[in-house]
């Protein structure tokens, strides 16, 4: 989704040949999957502080492509954080300010 | 059968007296036993607040447990849970090598605390 808006201005840029800068500063450090960096192995599904930060604003699982996780672990996030919600430690959905 | 590593979380309704949420915990660690379970570590998390109404209650007493048993007494005690209608809520989940790492980790470091302070 970001990545077609980028294609887009180049495209006009190319033909209008005025806009040499996208719009919107698209902010590409480089992600990292945080549990590979720091040798997390197991993710715990009764530790709901940690699960929040892997959670959004409504309760929803955040994407790999905003959180950088690598699949393997992804998958674990998402088992983990369903196991929460199982046990009522996390919101199904939720407005819980983050 | 090899024994396996499980670990089981169980909420119990909080119209309950200390008393009783004693007894209920005492009853599922016979079952366990009898089954030829061996209950590595018991936690009472005691009263807590859901993040969602379950059976129209907000709150809960969790309790945690992990213990080595015969894959064959897992279905037992799920069969105790749905019997007992004093439990809300339950899960039962095998242990692979890194959670049983992770939980022992983390009970050193519980040790350690009690004994700094």
């Amino acid at each position: 989704m970001q990545n077609n808006s980028y294609n887009n201005n180049n495209a006009r840029g190319a033909k209008a040949g005025l806009l040499n800068e996208p719009l919107h500063k698209v902010e590409n450090r480089k992600k990292y999957c945080r549990f590979k960096k720091n040798g997390i192995k197991y993710i715990d599904y009764k530790d709901p502080n940690f699960l929040l930060k892997l959670v959004n604003e409504q309760g929803r699982i955040l994407p790999r492509r905003l959180t950088g996780t690598s699949l393997k672990y992804q998958r674990k996030v998402a088992q983990a954080i369903k196991r929460a919600r199982h046990i009522a430690l996390l919101p199904f959905v939720g407005d819980m300010l983050k | 059968m090899a024994l396996r590593n499980y670990e089981t979380v169980f909420i119990l309704t909080p119209v309950m007296s200390e008393e009783e949420v004693r007894t209920s915990v005492d009853k599922f660690k016979k079952i366990l036993t009898d089954n030829g379970a061996e209950i590595i570590h018991l936690d009472n998390w005691g009263l807590r607040k859901f993040a969602y109404p379950i059976d129209k209650k907000n709150s809960g007493f969790y309790t945690v447990v992990e213990f080595l048993a015969k894959p064959e007494s897992i279905k037992t005690l799920e069969t105790e849970y749905k019997r007992d209608e004093r439990v809300l809520r339950h899960i039962v989940i095998a242990l692979d090598k890194h959670a049983v790492v992770y939980n022992e980790k983390k009970r050193n470091k519980i040790k350690q605390q009690n004994e700094a302070q």
